[in-house]
């Protein structure tokens, strides 16, 4: 665990990226303590400048409504939607990865084909589609995002478990009668895990970048304040009302930015033979 | 010879994943809620009681499930991908009519984000650790943290408003009356915005691989060989370094035909850029799913084609692969 912490602090940019991610996870706790009513419901005159008025430092919207509020409570909406599909791609990817890559033959054909078929799809394209017709709300768009986004984590567990299938402890585990679920599960999966973690937390970073296109499009939850859904309906109004969709921007940015940084740290902590390679 | 093979084999594997496509589309339809005729006419707006009976018998409705979808597929087999209810035009006119506009801007896009990585890549690996090396890591990493709609609202509120450079809305000036190559020109201005602003995204991606990938052939043996024989540093780089570094990158740049596509969707909506895009995103907004899925065959399709091209450019780049294998 010390070794764990000196390696990923070795990474200036994951230290920085760690610190902004606190701050948002602070910022979606607190949010709903910070601002107790609605982010919906309208508050002050419309098209209220930022830093004009005090107690709303970043302004109102086209309605009226609180523009800081609206990023306080879209940060939960972003990191629960990017955690919770995460999860989803990954209660998909891993079973069909770790099923190819231990098997073999004809499972890993079939199941790579699939892969494949799901890849070649505009993954885009298809999370609007099925947002649209599953019709908008927190479900679907989970569903929506983990559908496209598994198939790199079926292919790394595979690669994973093809390399680790043929090692010694595992052929031992084998010998000794030990079932295969159990040997998938206890003796693979766990030394799989750190490249699937450091994969899982950029599949964060570019969920919640999905979640904020599709809202942004009018796919989000319609009850639920989102930093997309927060652009787009300002969009229109770009020319009068810049901080309407500067502000929610630099959230996702920010959010995103710090994701990815902190994946690269857990890629220096967990992975560290592969490290520096290539950097 | 071999060549032809294979293409003909590209060809039908993608033939099949369209089928597969295809048949989805069909489910899809039958899960959205409701009545699938009711779906197909736009739900509202055109939903008389024999309107409704008479689509019901044109798609075979009342027939079986597996019947249904044989029609279905015969149909999508000659082009025939419905009718939109919404804009009383054929969805395959609709797309056509539009598909320039995309094919320009991806393609436009694509150039930019490929070049442009290429080059801040092959800087940022030639001066590994100063300044330059760390400018075009960071901007990469912004780039690529940064939601595509937002970068093209920016460039807007940036060239367009405060500028007041580039127009930043549509493909044409309304009613300029362009002919020939002022027409062209016009277009090339108004397709500034949109397709760098797709390409950024991609230009991090390809900037970062592009280091990566140089950096770690620099230190394989061929390059000491050229080294110990005298080339310059400059041709090292070039002739050794950067080709090698292309393959991944052909590889990469083939994966992301997809998203280039998805981004496209996003772009030509900020940029009211009438590509199939748009027509995705206004038939999202009137709940036109006949339109929506036609739309979506349709990008995958190109994006099928487009993972062919890449293919073979791949081989032309990398002689060792044999164009059968």
């Amino acid at each position: 665990m010390k070794d764990f912490w000196a390696r990923f602090s070795r990474n200036r940019g994951a230290v920085i990226g760690l610190i902004i991610l606190a701050c948002v996870v602070v910022l979606a706790i607190t949010g709903p303590f910070l601002y107790p009513r609605s982010p919906w419901a309208m508050v002050q005159r419309p098209f209220l400048a930022p830093f004009a008025t005090p107690g709303f430092p970043f302004g109102t919207d086209t309605l009226g409504r609180d523009i800081a509020a609206g990023l306080a409570h879209g940060a939960r909406v972003s990191l629960l939607v990017g955690f919770v599909s995460t999860l989803a791609a990954l209660l998909i990817g891993v079973p069909l990865g770790a099923l190819a890559g231990y098997f073999g033959g004809w499972i890993d054909d079939a199941l790579m084909r699939f892969t494949e078929f799901f890849q070649t799809i505009p993954s885009f394209a298809l999370a609007i589609v099925l947002v649209a017709i599953l019709q908008p709300s927190l479900s679907s768009v989970v569903l929506a995002i983990a559908v496209v986004s598994w198939p790199p984590v079926a292919r790394l567990v595979r690669a994973e478990f093809l390399s680790l299938r043929s090692r010694e402890y595992v052929e031992a585990a084998i010998l000794q009668g030990e079932t295969t679920s159990r040997i998938i599960l206890t003796q693979i999966l766990p030394n799989a895990l750190p490249p699937i973690i450091v994969l899982a937390s950029l599949m964060v970073a570019s969920a919640i970048l999905l979640e904020s296109s599709l809202s942004f499009l009018g796919l989000g939850d319609p009850n639920i304040m989102s930093w997309g859904y927060m652009i787009g309906a300002a969009r229109t109004v770009i020319r009068q009302a810049w901080w309407m969709s500067f502000f929610p921007g630099v959230a996702i940015l920010l959010a995103v930015l710090a994701l990815n940084l902190v994946g690269e740290g857990l890629n220096d902590a967990l992975n560290p033979r592969l490290a520096r390679k290539g950097r | 010879m071999n060549l032809l093979v294979t293409i003909l084999q590209r060809l039908g594997k993608g033939y099949l994943v369209l089928l597969a496509i295809a048949i989805l589309n069909f489910f899809l339809i039958r899960a959205a809620p409701g009545d699938p005729a009711q779906v197909m006419a736009g739900e509202a707006g055109a939903a008389d009681e024999i309107f409704i009976l008479q689509l019901r018998q044109q798609f075979g409705l009342d027939k079986s499930l597996f019947e249904q979808l044989w029609l279905y597929l015969s149909k999508v087999a000659t082009f025939d991908l419905g009718f939109s209810y919404r804009q009383k035009m054929p969805v395959w006119d609709l797309i056509l009519d539009r598909l320039p506009a995309t094919l320009l801007l991806t393609g436009t896009a694509f150039v930019i984000s490929l070049v442009l990585g290429l080059l801040l890549g092959a800087v940022a690996a030639s001066r590994e650790g100063t300044w330059a090396d760390s400018a075009v890591t960071i901007i990469a990493l912004l780039f690529y943290a940064t939601p595509l709609f937002w970068i093209a609202l920016m460039a807007i509120l940036l060239f367009s408003v405060q500028l007041d450079w580039l127009p930043s809305f549509g493909m044409e000036t309304v009613g300029g009356g362009h002919t020939g190559f002022a027409r062209a020109l016009d277009i090339a201005r108004h397709l500034i915005l949109p397709a760098s602003t797709l390409g950024l995204f991609f230009m991090a991606v390809y900037a970062r691989m592009t280091r990566a990938a140089m950096l770690e052939i620099r230190g394989l043996d061929f390059v000491k060989t050229a080294r110990a024989k005298g080339l310059s540093p400059a041709k090292i780089q070039r002739r050794h370094v950067l080709r090698n570094a292309l393959l991944p990158i052909i590889t990469l740049a083939g994966l992301q035909a997809g998203q280039i596509v998805g981004g496209a969707v996003l772009t030509e909506t900020v940029y009211a850029w009438p590509g199939i895009g748009r027509l995705m995103f206004e038939a999202l907004l009137q709940r036109d799913y006949n339109l929506l899925l036609g739309v979506f065959l349709v990008s995958s399709a190109m994006v099928i084609i487009f993972n062919i091209i890449t293919d073979l450019v791949y081989r032309i780049a990398d002689p060792r692969i044999g164009v059968s294998a």
